[in-house]
């Protein structure tokens, strides 16, 4: 017979996996004392052989999980020796993952149809290259105008017929001929006007907006535009004022200004004393609403037209309008939003 | 128009301050951009401290200094004689342009002895104020005013009002004071009685020829004579000098005055100078005529001129001539007051490129009627200044214009503004503004005065009540949460999507001008014609961009020229392929530079190539939706990528929409532009080719099955020509049995070595599954020599042992 408990012993103190191993085969193998034992049961009466062989299966038993358990335990020790060699300084750098950015002006252009979206308007689009009617005299404002003195145009063509739209306005025509009233748009894109400096480039971003229905006065166009201002800012108070103005399309025409206040030079929106422009609109001219096909007697309603660029600047707190369209990777990567910040109505609109 | 509170008060009885009517004129649609001190040649000199004061490098007695003018200005640099030169020193700076008091010489940047000095510093005899002429002037205890003026300015601020285009009426001071009274801030004076002893007719004969497109509509004149001209009193001076204008005589300071002050411009001939007669005329093509700006102009046809009998004297409600121009000692003058038509005016001056205050004005459209009022209140300045008789007035023309009347429903106000307006209050308001009103049953007949051409329609009434109301009172209706249409169609969605699709691959959005450089778009754009701008801001942005890498790689070389040379750019935006409205579709492009890797600890650098830019478009366009097995790409290529190293990718075959084009762009393209870091790649996705999805299960995916059974895998060598392409085996591999072969990855291509010339290994592994059972090992064998017999029949390639 063995000695069970030095046995057990023996295991627990086995060294590495392979004394353990010559342990199993020793004692549990084909030629192990036990084996040989089993084998000999046959020759036993029954009542013997049932004692014998339940003390056999005892031992066994008793010895696999000697070895099992010791096996878990080399295989641990394994491990923490192992690891104890595998240390690297964790604080080199991690492996490089691209990093690109959307351009402020994109952001906000996503943030604006957002809370346009969330009152029922739809975004318009149209071309970049327009016909001098659609930008100027369907927007009642004929040839001899001194409104178009304050749009210094680019043009294709000598006859002055083709031209690079100068505000995004002529799509409200497009739009309105297009379609059946009521119309409630707004139509981002690219503007283009031939003077260039400081505060100018000669392409930059604008945002029109147009409703058009059966009663849309301007209480409904102010309404609009506190409730953008407000959304877009993120601010729930913020001080505004319609100033009347001129616009030949629209009648009466408002600017509309904003409050601000200066701290440390960095522009606060919505307090102060302090008045910003931000944007022109009014109620759309009935010549307008002729030019387009639409019945200025039965239909009425206003529009506004804003700059893009300059609201991301007010928003983020960007200086230089023409910083955006120089493409330094510096500032594009800092003034620039990742890719998975998407403006949503239930999100809000930053992070 | 510049108006100041002494000026305004000519014409508004008012108690207010200069703080109350600023805020007013805003509110009432005349913004004030700015309030200025008043200006005269004096405000020019400023205290100034000198930095440093050295030695100048190529004269002894003089000195170079740095001056400081304040914080928000440059350190000027100036030559300067003066002994007392020196730094610390705190004295008066005049800039160039300044007129210096003592010597009347204006200042010029100037060369002294090799250096340019920017202005000078100043001794009191050079001002005027002393006799010293020692040094320059040594002030004490002023380093707190550094940077303003020296002199204290007499005057009183002025008041600059931005004037929209549709109020002419409120370029003459007087129209604003009727605005403000209108508006409640005082009382509107009626503008005195004139009596002028008018003893003789008006000796010089005038006509207005019948003709078309004659652009004076009448023309009303006074002969004075024996006047003695001189300059201008006090008083009048200062008005023209509050206007930033310079005095010049009284005569042309008095027609002056009246513009500004009645908005009705005048011109003053010297009579004796007019050749027997006044012809108001349009021009014949190639006259010329010399102005009093001093430049001479050749005239087109069917531009108003007034001329005698030797020529234009002057151009219509534009610019008088220097022949007829008046001096101080001018005798006998003949006084112009007459209205030409605003489009004939904007014509002619825009066609000969002359900009004066009278043109401004009479394009704007002034009052037709306001011609003998102007002629009275000019011609009674000129006789008290000036001395001299007056003639009676003649008016050629028509003399007298009817004023419109408008007829105005009462319920249109609150339609249109959304709060109503009580009769009384709309009354009250249009008379103030010089209509006149009745009532007839529910409407207003309103009469519009002649000096507001802007109001046509009932919206245009609507807007002077509301205007003086007060927008503020206008009560906001909040927009209601509800929504009817789609915010974005499906081309808007693909865009934004894309759009942020491609910078998550590590791109940085830019936005780059629409137009740009024809040297560098012909580069890119294949030969097409281009598209010029006529008017261009600069030669270097002449044509509209007919491919997104023109600028964009302008951008790339601007900041690898900074230093940064790994660089992923990208633009969603137009480009064009022609002039007319329409012409043009949304590219993306995208451009990739440099390195992979670069000094990274842990991997090998590499450069960027094709297959950068490849991984880039390819998963950019699954992630939009076009299913992989559409995505067909090929070597199909544009001349402005690298031949070998670029290709297209085209829906679902090679005869599909171009979705995509990519590869590494051109190196004479690269070396033509000099950019530093030459690895550039690069690829553009045409959004317009972009599938629209089906409607109908656009949302439904089809139904999925998952295997159960086990996977097995299998590797293939074969040997196949080298311009065999790794896309067409995948296909082909693919193909053998769709059911079982669900994925075919190609793990290594080589030739060269022991490979025979002209011929490749390609290795391919194949997961081999099926949905109904475990495959056998007969089953797997099968499989295998159907993709070996495949293969090699159509590539006539060998499987390698």
């Amino acid at each position: 017979m063995i000695d069970l408990r030095e046995l057990i012993q023996k295991i627990s103190q086995a060294k590495d996996k392979l004394e353990l191993q010559n342990i199993k085969s020793q004692f549990l193998g084909k030629n192990s004392q036990i084996n040989q034992e089993f084998k000999k049961l046959g020759s036993l009466s029954e009542e013997e052989k049932k004692i014998k062989a339940s003390s056999l299966n005892n031992e066994k038993q008793k010895i696999t999980e000697a070895i099992n358990v010791r096996f878990k335990e080399l295989e641990k020790l394994e491990i923490s020796k192992k690891l104890q060699k595998d240390k690297v300084d964790v604080t080199l750098p991690a492996r490089e993952r691209p990093n690109g950015k959307i351009h402020p002006v994109s952001q906000v252009i996503d943030e604006i149809s957002s809370i346009f979206s969330e009152i029922g308007f739809s975004v318009a689009e149209g071309p970049d290259v327009e016909t001098e009617y659609n930008n100027f005299t369907a927007l009642n404002t004929p040839e001899d105008h001194p409104a178009r003195d304050m749009h210094d145009t680019f043009y294709l063509d000598n006859d002055k017929k083709i031209l690079l739209r100068t505000h995004t306005s002529p799509v409200q025509v497009r739009a309105m001929l297009n379609g059946k009233p009521p119309f409630k748009i707004i139509v981002p894109g690219r503007t283009y006007r031939c003077d260039s400096d400081q505060t100018h480039a000669p392409m930059f971003h604008q945002l029109e907006g147009l409703h058009i229905d059966k009663d849309i006065t301007m209480g409904h166009l102010k309404g609009c535009l506190d409730y953008f201002v407000k959304e877009f800012f993120e601010v729930k108070k913020i001080k505004m004022r319609f100033r009347p103005s001129h616009f030949p399309f629209t009648e009466p025409s408002a600017e509309v200004d904003i409050g601000y206040k200066l701290e440390n030079g960095r522009i606060i929106v919505g307090e102060g004393d302090k008045w910003l422009e931000i944007l022109g609109c009014g109620m759309v001219h009935p010549n307008v609403l002729k030019n387009a096909k639409v019945d200025p007697n039965k239909f009425q309603g206003f529009a506004f037209g804003m700059g893009i660029d300059r609201l991301a600047m007010l928003k983020y707190g960007i200086n230089d309008l023409r910083s955006f369209f120089e493409s330094d990777y510096r500032w594009l990567n800092y003034f620039g939003f990742d890719p998975l910040d998407v403006p949503t109505n239930y999100r809000g609109l930053s992070r | 128009m510049i108006i100041t509170l002494s000026w305004l008060k000519n014409h508004l009885t008012t108690s207010l301050n200069l703080e109350k009517i600023i805020n007013k004129l805003t509110d009432i649609g005349l913004e004030v951009e700015a309030v200025k001190e008043a200006q005269n040649e004096l405000s020019d000199f400023k205290i100034a401290k000198v930095l440093k004061a050295e030695k100048h490098p190529n004269a002894d007695k003089l000195k170079l200094c740095e001056v400081s003018i304040g914080n928000n200005s440059d350190i000027k640099k100036v030559v300067c004689g003066a002994q007392n030169a020196r730094s610390g020193l705190v004295t008066v700076y005049a800039p160039p342009g300044s007129i210096i008091p003592k010597s009347k010489m204006k200042l010029k940047i100037a060369k002294i002895r090799g250096v340019e000095s920017h202005g000078m510093l100043c001794s009191g005899n050079e001002l005027n104020i002393s006799d010293d002429s020692e040094g320059i002037i040594e002030l004490k205890n002023r380093e707190k005013d550094i940077g303003k003026n020296y002199f204290k300015s007499k005057g009183e601020k002025s008041i600059d009002i931005s004037v929209t285009p549709n109020r002419p009426d409120c370029l003459g001071v007087r129209g604003i004071a009727r605005d403000l009274a209108s508006a409640g801030l005082g009382k509107f004076s009626n503008l005195k009685k004139i009596k002028i002893k008018q003893s003789f007719k008006q000796p010089i004969k005038i006509s207005i020829t019948k003709e078309k497109n004659q652009g004076c509509l009448n023309f009303g004149a006074c002969y004075i004579k024996n006047i003695q001209n001189k300059e201008s009193p006090e008083w009048l001076k200062e008005k023209i000098i509050s206007l930033g204008l310079k005095p010049i005589s009284a005569v042309v300071d008095i027609t002056n005055y009246v513009m500004f002050d009645l908005n009705r411009p005048l011109h003053a001939y010297d009579a004796d100078k007019i050749d027997k007669e006044i012809v108001v005329r349009n021009s014949k093509s190639g006259e010329t005529f010399t102005a009093l700006d001093g430049k001479t102009y050749k005239l087109g046809s069917n531009m108003c001129v007034i001329s005698d009998r030797t020529g234009p004297l002057g151009l219509g409600g534009i610019i008088g001539g220097s022949r007829s121009g008046t001096e101080f000692d001018t005798k006998n003058i003949l006084l112009e007051a007459a209205y030409f038509h605003p489009s004939s005016i904007r014509k002619t001056a825009s066609n000969l490129g002359v900009d004066t205050d009278a043109k401004y004005r009479f394009e704007r459209g002034i009052d037709p009627n306001s011609i003998i009022e102007g002629l009275e209140v000019a011609t009674n300045l000129i006789l008290k200044i000036c001395g001299g008789e007056a003639s009676k007035f003649s008016v050629e023309g028509k003399s007298k214009v009817k004023n419109r009347i408008l007829e105005i429903d009462q319920t249109k106000f609150k339609k249109v503004i959304g709060i109503p307006m009580p009769s009384g209050e709309a009354k009250k308001i249009l008379n103030s503004l010089g209509f006149d009103t009745k009532i007839k049953k529910n409407k207003f007949l309103v009469k519009i005065p002649t000096w507001r051409p802007d109001i046509y329609q009932d919206v245009d009434i609507i807007e002077e009540l509301i205007r003086i109301k007060g927008f503020d009172k206008i009560s906001l209706i909040h927009p209601k949460k509800s929504r009817n249409k789609d915010t974005l169609s499906f081309d808007q969605k693909l865009f934004h999507f894309s759009q942020r699709a491609v910078a998550t691959k590590g791109y940085m959005e830019a936005v780059t001008w629409s137009f740009t450089d024809s040297r560098i778009d012909k580069h890119f754009s294949q030969g097409k014609r281009e598209i010029e701008i006529t008017n261009p801001i600069s030669s270097d942005l002449n044509v509209l961009r007919t491919s997104i890498f023109s600028n964009l790689i302008v951008y790339l070389k601007k900041n690898q020229d900074r230093g940064y040379l790994d660089l992923s750019l990208f633009e969603i935006g137009p480009t064009f392929y022609g002039k007319k409205p329409g012409e043009q579709q949304v590219v993306i492009g995208g451009l990739k530079s440099g390195v992979v890797n670069r000094k990274t600890w842990e991997a090998k650098p590499r450069n960027v190539d094709v297959f950068d830019v490849k991984a880039d478009v390819v998963k950019t366009l699954l992630e939009i939706g076009i299913e992989e097995n559409n995505i067909h790409v090929s070597n199909k290529t544009k001349d402005y990528y690298n031949p070998g190293r670029s290709g297209s990718i085209n829906f679902n075959s090679e005869n599909g929409v171009l979705l995509a084009s990519f590869g590494e762009i051109h190196p004479s393209i690269i070396s033509s532009l000099d950019l530093k870091e030459q690895n550039v790649s690069g690829f553009e996705i045409f959004l317009k080719n972009i599938p629209k999805p089906k409607t109908k299960y656009r949302f439904s995916k089809k139904d999925y099955s998952i295997s159960d059974y086990q996977k097995s895998e299998r590797d293939f060598a074969f040997i196949i020509n080298e311009d065999f392409k790794a896309g067409d085996i995948k296909k082909l591999i693919s193909d053998v049995d769709t059911n079982l072969i669900k994925n075919v990855k190609i793990f290594d291509v080589f030739s060269g070595g022991n490979m025979p010339a002209g011929k490749k290994s390609i290795a391919i592994n194949v997961l081999i599954q099926s949905i109904e059972k475990t495959l056998s090992q007969k089953d797997l064998d099968d499989i295998s020599q159907k993709i070996i017999d495949i293969v090699k029949a159509k590539t006539g390639g060998t499987i390698r042992s």
